[in-house]
């Protein structure tokens, strides 16, 4: 009799990677760019959506393994309280998440920091984040969810938005941020 | 100035940094090697940024220009 194999963390071997990726920058060795997002943080979430899908635009492949906080932007929308127990539930009560309900890491004044900081991107046609991870997704962006972090928060596979990666873990992102040209801890 | 034969025009006139190259990114896709794109941006960062993306994707940067507050990039496809 065998062992019990692990079927989980089996996507993220670079040769996998193949969805939407631009063609005519296939055939050479593709630079890599790796973030690990950390922080569901607005102030750090948005650059990590303007780089991501810029090394995307520009024939990069890019990754993003998303991690502890930084899981809870990729939460669908109409997603409102994730987890099965109350820790979980009153954590996502208290953050909520959604690419729609981020705060400031700093002067986030109950909302008012990013409220402001909104308005002021409709006015200086800044891109939102939900239209920058949208340009990223279409750009073939692969973003990788954090298993852990997954049963930490009760976050299920359905909980998360469509065209994420399979989740995966801390060997997997070290793996690709070893292969990558640059990676960054945003 | 030359004139080009432009093969897709894409407007990016009132955004800001990084939809001016995601825009010419996403509409390289759907032309063929050797066509020339028009780029149309009034972000004045996007003329180093334009320069850095044709280094990085190896398109060519065939004319960068501004007329007023309009910047003008025609890029051939590589």
């Amino acid at each position: 009799m065998t062992t019990a194999t692990i079927d989980r963390p089996k996507a993220v071997e670079p040769q996998s990677i193949e969805r939407a990726g631009p063609a005519d920058e296939a055939a050479v060795a593709t630079r890599q760019l790796v973030i690990i997002s950390w922080s569901g943080e607005l102030d750090r979430v948005w650059p990590m959506l303007i780089l991501s899908s810029t090394a995307a635009a520009s024939g990069l492949q890019a990754r993003v393994f998303v991690t502890f906080w930084g899981l809870l932007p990729f939460v669908r929308d109409g997603v409102r309280i994730t987890g099965e127990n109350w820790m979980q539930r009153m954590l996502a009560g208290i953050q909520r998440p959604g690419i729609d309900h981020l705060k400031l890491s700093k002067m986030n004044f109950l909302g008012m920091g990013p409220w402001m900081m909104r308005r002021l991107s409709r006015q200086y046609g800044v891109a939102s984040p939900r239209e920058l991870l949208g340009a990223a997704q279409a750009l073939g962006v692969e973003f990788v969810p954090c298993q852990m972090t997954m049963d930490l928060l009760g976050i299920s596979r359905e909980d998360l938005i469509d065209g994420m990666g399979e989740p995966a873990g801390a060997a997997t992102a070290i793996g690709i941020m070893t292969e990558a040209d640059a990676s960054l801890f945003i | 100035m030359p004139v080009y034969e432009i093969a897709m025009l894409i407007d990016a006139r009132g955004l800001t940094c990084p939809m001016p190259i995601v825009k010419a990114a996403q509409g390289m896709r759907s032309v063929q090697s050797g066509d020339i794109v028009e780029v149309l941006a009034t972000d004045p960062g996007a003329v180093p940024d334009f320069e850095a993306w044709a280094r990085t994707t190896g398109h060519t940067l065939l004319e960068s220009s501004s007329d007023a507050s309009t910047y003008r990039f025609v890029i051939r496809h590589k």
